[in-house]
């Protein structure tokens, strides 16, 4: 599903911000990415994004090197993976249906269909019968859960979520957490930046640690 | 290892292909994806317009600014038109006068101009007799009554003669006129068409210099668009980057920033349009009551149905065009924080 292979991530001005990392992740599994602030966790999903580019090495999604993929393939890439945000970028001058919606109009999908889904995505995460809100009327656990709506309405096959529960109190963290872990059930493949410990020891996840830019084999 | 058997299965490549086809490809038709492509495109469309409506203000000075680019090209173009028109309504002066002797009655002036007429190099002569010559002096002179106490018509018989080439070749005309100069009734050859030529040549030399001022005034629209466009894009940055991260093409993104070129080139050139006929309508009066004095002639010339269609065609080309070269190099650019 997901292979790093001796990758190095350099930037310029900050030298080698990931350092030979190699894991992988089978498909369905659910992984803990954690370390303290600065380790390079965001830097690794961003890899998996295609919002940067190894140095060196390689980064393997289904098969595929994503260091040569065509630019005009990236987006179907992405199409494939569900990405979560620690401020959730969410839009904010549009409803939680539209906010929800977005992926799916971008593939192409018909009203009925976007509908359908919608509703379904929503109703997972338990928002149903918020679709006319605006995203600042909500609770910061309620906008996370539309971030994680939209992330999985194209029924992705790896979700990455960046400190998803980075801006939420711990119960909320947990009800978020939980959600994760029924995509999980249902074969998604989960990989969570996060350094909330407690959470991480509590759920019993595998745990990949990052120590500036190394992974600690634990 | 299990699962490297099951990422060798995984090796073919990704189809570059909405990734979710196995979920709908029973229920979603060929016929359908065209026309949710379609809605999608109608959708930019009037969204964009929304959009453009949404800041009534700041839209009205881009166009305003755009309309008065569009407006000079076209005002130019226009004020060419008509001079040109006025250049080939002055046919009348590449006439050859003939000023025949006093002796010449005239029977023998229309004999003459028969005469003449038979010659190649001739397309068409008007005789202009003594009798009619004093009437239309005494018509429009205003001095009809006092003509009266002449016993004698002091007015020549005139020949008109107009050549068969009278630009394409002028040595030919020179020689015309030497030939009717050597005529035994003529007293006096007249042509004055240097002056004709030259309005021709400076018709011609305006032409070259709309056509360039044209071409820096688009450009002038281009940058102006492509401006707002990059203001537009700013504005609504986070929406871009969020579209990008879920995985939108960058024809998906462009698209309702194209169709707010297209709206902003179309709505300036109906705005140019405007302006320019408005000038007209009111430079049409004083010119046509001018234009009485020299024999009425003279109309002015509006844009007509194509030239109207081409101008907003190529405003909302220009609009369009404006905003994909900004979107080409920046969109790219684009990236989160
Ligand atoms: N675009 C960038 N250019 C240069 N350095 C960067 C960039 N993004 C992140 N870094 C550096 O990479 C290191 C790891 O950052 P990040 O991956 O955000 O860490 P984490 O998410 O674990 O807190 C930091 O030292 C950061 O300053
Ligand atoms: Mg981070």
């Amino acid at each position: 599903m997901l292979i790093f292979d001796k990758v190095t991530k350099n930037y310029q001005n900050t030298g080698d911000v990931l350092q030979n990392i190699s894991f992988q992740m089978l498909r369905g599994e659910m992984a803990f990415l954690t370390g303290h602030s600065g380790a390079g966790k965001s830097t690794l999903l961003k890899l998996i994004a295609i919002m940067e580019y190894c140095t060196r090495g390689q980064v393997l999604l289904n098969g595929r090197n994503l260091n040569h993929a065509k630019e005009h393939h990236i987006p179907y890439i992405r199409r494939k993976l569900g990405l979560i945000f620690q401020d959730y970028k969410l839009l904010q001058d549009r409803t939680v249906f539209d906010n929800v919606a977005l992926p799916l109009i971008i593939s192409g999908y018909g009203n009925q269909e976007v509908k359908r889904r919608v509703r379904a995505s929503l109703d997972k995460v338990g928002l149903l019968g918020k679709e006319k809100k605006y995203p600042f009327s909500l609770s910061g656990g309620e906008q996370q859960r539309v971030g994680i709506a939209r992330a999985v309405v194209n029924k992705p096959s790896l979700i990455i979520a960046d400190e998803p529960t980075g801006s939420l109190d711990p119960e909320l963290s947990s009800e978020v957490m939980h959600l994760f872990e029924q995509f999980q059930q249902v074969g998604v493949t989960v990989l969570i930046a996060t350094h909330d410990i407690n959470l991480i020891n509590r759920l019993g996840y595998r745990v990949l640690t990052l120590d500036h830019g190394q992974l600690v084999v634990s | 290892m299990h699962h490297n058997k099951h990422i060798q299965k995984m090796q073919p490549r990704i189809k570059p292909k909405p990734s979710n086809l196995q979920n709908t490809k029973y229920r979603t038709s060929i016929g359908d994806r065209f026309q949710n492509y379609l809605g999608l495109h109608a959708h930019a469309l009037f969204s964009s317009l929304g959009r453009l409506l949404k800041t009534p203000f700041t839209s009205m000075i881009t166009i305003i600014v755009l309309a008065i680019t569009i407006s000079l090209a076209t005002g130019f173009y226009v004020l060419l038109i008509n001079v040109e028109q006025f250049s080939d309504k002055l046919e009348s002066s590449h006439y050859i006068s003939l000023f025949l002797k006093h002796d010449i009655n005239d029977a023998d002036g229309l004999k003459l101009a028969e005469q003449i007429q038979k010659s190649a190099a001739v397309k068409t002569v008007k005789l202009v007799t003594k009798t009619t010559a004093l009437e239309e002096f005494k018509h429009f002179s205003g001095i009809g009554e006092s003509l009266n106490i002449l016993d004698k018509n002091p007015l020549p018989t005139v020949i008109q003669v107009l050549p068969t080439n009278i630009f394409e070749d002028s040595v030919e005309v020179q020689q015309l006129i030497d030939a009717l100069g050597r005529l035994d009734e003529v007293e006096l050859v007249q042509m004055d068409m240097r002056w004709v030529q030259r309005l021709q040549s400076i018709v011609d030399l305006a032409k070259r210099g709309v056509f360039l001022l044209s071409i820096v005034l688009s450009l002038a629209v281009l940058f102006i668009m492509g401006n707002t466009i990059r203001l537009e894009l700013e504005n609504r940055r986070d929406e871009v980057l969020i579209a990008k991260l879920v995985g939108a093409t960058y024809a998906f993104i462009q698209r309702p920033f194209l169709y707010t070129g297209f709206w902003f080139g179309g709505f300036a050139g109906l705005s140019a349009w405007i302006i320019v006929s408005l000038i007209l309508l009111g430079l049409q009066e004083p010119i046509e009551h001018l234009s009485l004095l020299y024999d009425g002639k003279f109309t002015v010339l509006f844009l007509s149905v194509s030239e109207s269609l081409i101008l907003l065609f190529v405003a909302s080309i220009l609009g369009v065009t404006g905003a994909w070269i900004v979107l080409h190099y920046q969109l790219r650019q684009m990236t989160l924080e």
